[in-house]
């Protein structure tokens, strides 16, 4: 704009860069952190990068899938630990039916579709009952989800539910083991292009589909639905009176998010190679949104690029930590407890901004 | 049967919990005609609207009685889309506008022009990609119509008020198959060159064949423009005339029920025009970064016990002002208050010197609009100057009670229409509203009160009384008033000296009675010489 004072335009640049600084601080500093715990870490380079390739790999799904409710105005879906869940209903199918590798994976994506539409349907209808409050309805929702969860694999299996598997049932013959072996997916789709370059080992097949997904994202806000979500999210009376079906946009948003959840958790689990039956979902919701947070994104926004970027630095800092703690600290307890701290700490500040953030600028 | 009205609303009568807010009402609007629609806040003229328009607080509050006639068929219109599917469109009073959007987004918002892809012929027409060329064209287009050189890939966000408005009509305008639109009160926050745009858009579009049900305050406008006016008062009809047969007196008359004069007080200069006077407030050079309204370099006095009125023509720099000197907006310079420095962009400063703010931004900045009468008049004064807070054992607490009595002995004296200080401040008419503003900077007891578009928006009767209410502050507590006001008209009913701002500099400073010559061309930045009142 033209109309500046003249005398500012110094500070006009000043100023910008100032804003840069707010507004990435919190990326900012945990790249800082990386940077100080790494030299601390003493890791031998390769291995940073061999292992930070792996969670990238791993995680980078989960917390891509945030994004849409993020745009469409419902916040942080703390309500993914469904979408974790249905991943895991499938996977526990597929292992049951004894079908491996590749075709194995591919099968539970297909069955983990309709559980996570389905899951997605019921968060979305309670996050419209729940407006303005998605975020903490979802935490409370996949708690209450995870008893659901338990009922089912803990006394239903084996008794309601014929299931005949003495490998993966409790000695009692009812309920599921806590750890089931994977060795059927594992790494079906990590191994099923891998690639070496200069001693680091790259799932290229994992790759190629979080790229994908992030195309398909760029894609989607570039549709008409893609609009709507946006609209939604920007202003959900605006677009009501535009004649946009607020409700049923967001419930779609929310099942994208569940779906894209599920398959996170499948790669995950290729990954891992076991499922840690009643534990494997609990902390994938605040893991993810730390991560994002982690990359700069807030509440109301989030990107592609931040949820990479925030994937790279929440699990550079899990490598690093102990070792960083140890040496530092002569104790790695101290390194594990500071990245916890710093983890949690960063959801409460982020959501604390933007409870701030909307008092100050409501309506 | 009647094939001559586009729209006929028949004996629509409607309650809200048991408040009765439209009794029998009967309207109509023939094709191509713009039918004014008048009366004051509070008469119903929103309510009808969300009927028409079938919003949901209309059907979550238990509907309507009575019926809606269109184009000659009965018409059940359940949500919003329905009114636009059958081609009725609204330019807002409160900007239906996403600002993160650009101009070209908002315009085309739900009805972006899309191009099928490959993922579009599997899974339908959601997914087809919006066509920004073709929607840059079509936005082009309707604000070409309306004479806007904007940018049409701007983002909202930022613009003046004005163009938002603008902005909205070219929305409808660019809706192919509408039939009748509504304006909402679309000139009660424009100035009078944008109001004449629109104006002139709307005769376009009647001409067009569009019906055009117009509601607004400017009575002047309406019967400018219209050709039939319906006034409602109280949820009643009170009339229904011809344009030709009415004149402003008898459309203000039957609006407002009773004889209105033209605001004219008393005024008592306080030997703030002698060589007495003291300076209570000092300008030097103050430069203001306010989008729209940037001011840029402006000194001068404000003397103690005076109403000041800043005045000029929108876009010039005179909101600035205020805005600058309160911290809201970055500014330069330097303010002195009783030998005092206002530290510049910091608002406690501001405030702890005694100077008190009501915004043009009602809405906006002003109110929290979520919260109760008596919180909005509290809370400043609460974070501020700790008044009404007691002291529990070291830990300061909020004196609830004392809030409470305070907002009763506000809400009676400057007359605040409510149901109690518990009421949320949502539910209040634009000017209630301003008066809990009022209440709001009263309670923090400043000496210098600044008041920005006091009378903005809201309706004949209740200008009156917030310009009365000006003047009883000043002249019963003292205070000493800054008045920045897009009417003229209203400077010079209540002020003891105006000054002019063109470009954002001051042009001239003078006396309420200058003569329309001189205010007009100081305003357009031709004067003939400074003249200071002296």
């Amino acid at each position: 704009m033209k109309t500046l004072v003249p005398e500012s335009v110094r500070s006009k640049a000043e100023a910008s860069l100032a804003r840069f600084l707010i507004r990435n601080a919190v990326p900012i500093l945990f790249t800082v952190l990386c940077l100080v715990g790494s030299y601390y870490a003493r890791l031998p380079l390769k291995f940073l990068l061999n292992d930070i390739i792996v969670r990238m790999a791993r995680n980078s799904f989960l917390v891509i899938s945030l994004i849409i409710p993020v745009l469409a105005g419902l916040g942080l879906n703390f309500g993914i630990v469904l979408g974790a869940m249905a991943g895991q209903i499938a996977v526990i199918t597929v292992t049951y039916w004894e079908i491996g590798g590749i075709a194995g994976f591919l099968l539970s994506m297909l069955l983990a579709l309709p559980y996570a539409i389905l899951f997605g349907w019921l968060t979305g209808i309670l996050f419209n009952r729940a407006k303005g409050k998605e975020m903490i309805a979802g935490l409370i929702l996949g708690f209450f989800a995870n008893g659901l969860y338990q009922l089912v694999f803990l006394f239903l299996v084996g008794t309601i539910i014929p299931f005949r598997n003495e490998y993966m049932l409790l000695s009692t013959g009812i309920g599921l083991r806590n750890t089931v072996n994977l060795k059927g997916i594992h790494y079906a789709l990590d191994n099923l292009l891998k690639v070496g370059v200069m001693g680091l080992n790259i799932p290229v097949a994992t790759f190629a589909s979080i790229v994908l997904l992030c195309l398909a994202i760029r894609f989607l806000f570039k549709t008409k639905l893609g609009q709507e979500f946006r609209s939604v999210g920007q202003n959900r009376y605006v677009a009501e009176v535009s004649g946009i079906n607020v409700d049923r946009v967001r419930i779609i948003a929310v099942i994208f998010s569940t779906v894209l959840a599920a398959w996170g958790q499948l790669i995950f689990l290729q990954n891992i190679g076991t499922l840690n039956t009643y534990g494997s979902h609990v902390q994938v919701g605040t893991f993810a949104v730390a991560a994002l947070l982690i990359g700069g994104a807030t509440v109301s926004r989030a990107t592609v690029g931040q949820a990479l970027l925030g994937t790279f630095l929440f699990h550079l800092l899990f490598i690093i930590s102990p070792l960083a703690g140890k040496n530092m600290m002569g104790s790695a307890q101290v390194g594990e407890y500071f990245r916890v701290f710093v983890a949690y700490g960063v959801i409460g500040v982020a959501l604390a901004l933007h409870a701030w953030q909307n008092i100050t600028k409501k309506s | 049967m009647d094939e001559q009205y586009l729209l006929e609303i028949k004996n629509v009568s409607k309650e809200f919990f048991g408040n009765r807010v439209l009794k029998d009402v009967n309207l109509a609007v023939a094709p191509g005609k713009i039918h004014s629609l008048v009366g004051e806040n509070g008469a119903g003229k929103s309510t009808l609207m969300n009927i028409l328009f079938g919003m949901p607080v209309i059907h979550n509050t238990g509907g309507f009685s009575g019926e809606i006639w269109f184009d000659g068929k009965k018409v059940d219109i359940r949500s919003p889309e329905d009114a636009m599917n059958l081609g009725i469109g609204m330019v807002h009073q409160e900007f239906m506008l996403i600002p993160g959007f650009t101009i070209t987004e908002n315009i085309k918002l739900n009805r972006e022009q899309t191009k099928h892809n490959l993922v579009s012929r599997v899974f339908g027409a959601k997914m087809k990609s919006l066509d920004f060329k073709l929607m840059r064209a079509d936005a082009r287009a309707a604000l070409d119509v309306l004479g806007l050189t904007i940018d049409e890939m701007l983002p909202v966000a930022g613009l003046p008020v004005g163009y938002m408005q603008l902005i909205e009509i070219a929305r409808e305008i660019d809706k192919r198959n509408v039939r009748l639109l509504v304006f909402d009160e679309p000139t009660a926050v424009l100035t009078e060159v944008e109001a004449q745009t629109l104006i002139n858009a709307m005769r376009m579009l009647a001409e067009k064949g569009v019906s055009i049900l117009f509601i607004t305050h400017r009575l002047e406008e309406v019967l400018e423009v219209s050709e039939e006016i319906t006034v409602l008062r109280d949820g009643e009809v009170v009339a229904s005339l011809r344009a030709a047969d009415a004149t402003v007196e008898r459309l203000a008359e039957l609006m407002v029920g009773r004889k209105v004069e033209k605001v004219s007080l008393g005024r008592e200069t306080q030997g703030i025009t002698g060589s007495g006077r003291q300076v209570i407030l000092e300008l030097e050079n103050l430069h203001v970064r306010m989008p729209g309204e940037t001011v840029r370099g402006i000194s001068m006095e404000v003397y103690k016990g005076e109403i000041l009125g800043i005045g000029g023509l929108a876009g010039q720099g005179k909101l600035g002002i205020a805005n600058g000197i309160m911290g809201l907006y970055p500014a330069e310079g330097r303010v002195v208050k009783e030998g005092k420095v206002v530290q510049m962009n910091n608002p406690a400063s501001a405030l702890a010197n005694g100077l008190g703010f009501l915004s043009e931004d009602r809405r906006g900045v002003g109110l929290l609009l979520d919260q109760s009468i008596e919180f909005n008049i509290a809370i400043t004064a609460v974070h501020c100057q700790d008044k009404f807070v007691k002291a529990l054992c070291g830990v300061k607490l909020i004196d609830t009670k004392a809030i409470t009595e305070h907002a009763r002995r506000m809400i009676r004296e400057v007359d605040i229409r409510c149901t109690g200080p518990q009421q949320l401040v949502r539910r209040l008419s634009g000017g209630n509203q301003q008066k809990v503003c009022i209440a709001r900077a009263l309670t923090l007891e400043p000496d210098v009160l600044f008041v920005s578009e006091p009378t903005r928006g809201i309706d004949v009767g209740a200008k009156r009384i917030v310009l009365e209410l000006l003047v009883r502050l000043n002249r019963e507590l003292g205070m000493t008033i800054v008045v920045t006001s897009s009417e003229l008209a209203e400077l010079r009913a209540i002020c003891d000296r105006i000054a002019i701002v063109y470009r954002g500099r001051l042009e001239g400073i003078l006396s309420p009675d200058a003569s329309d010559r001189e205010f007009g061309l100081m305003m357009t930045g031709e004067k003939p010489g400074r003249r200071e009142v002296s």
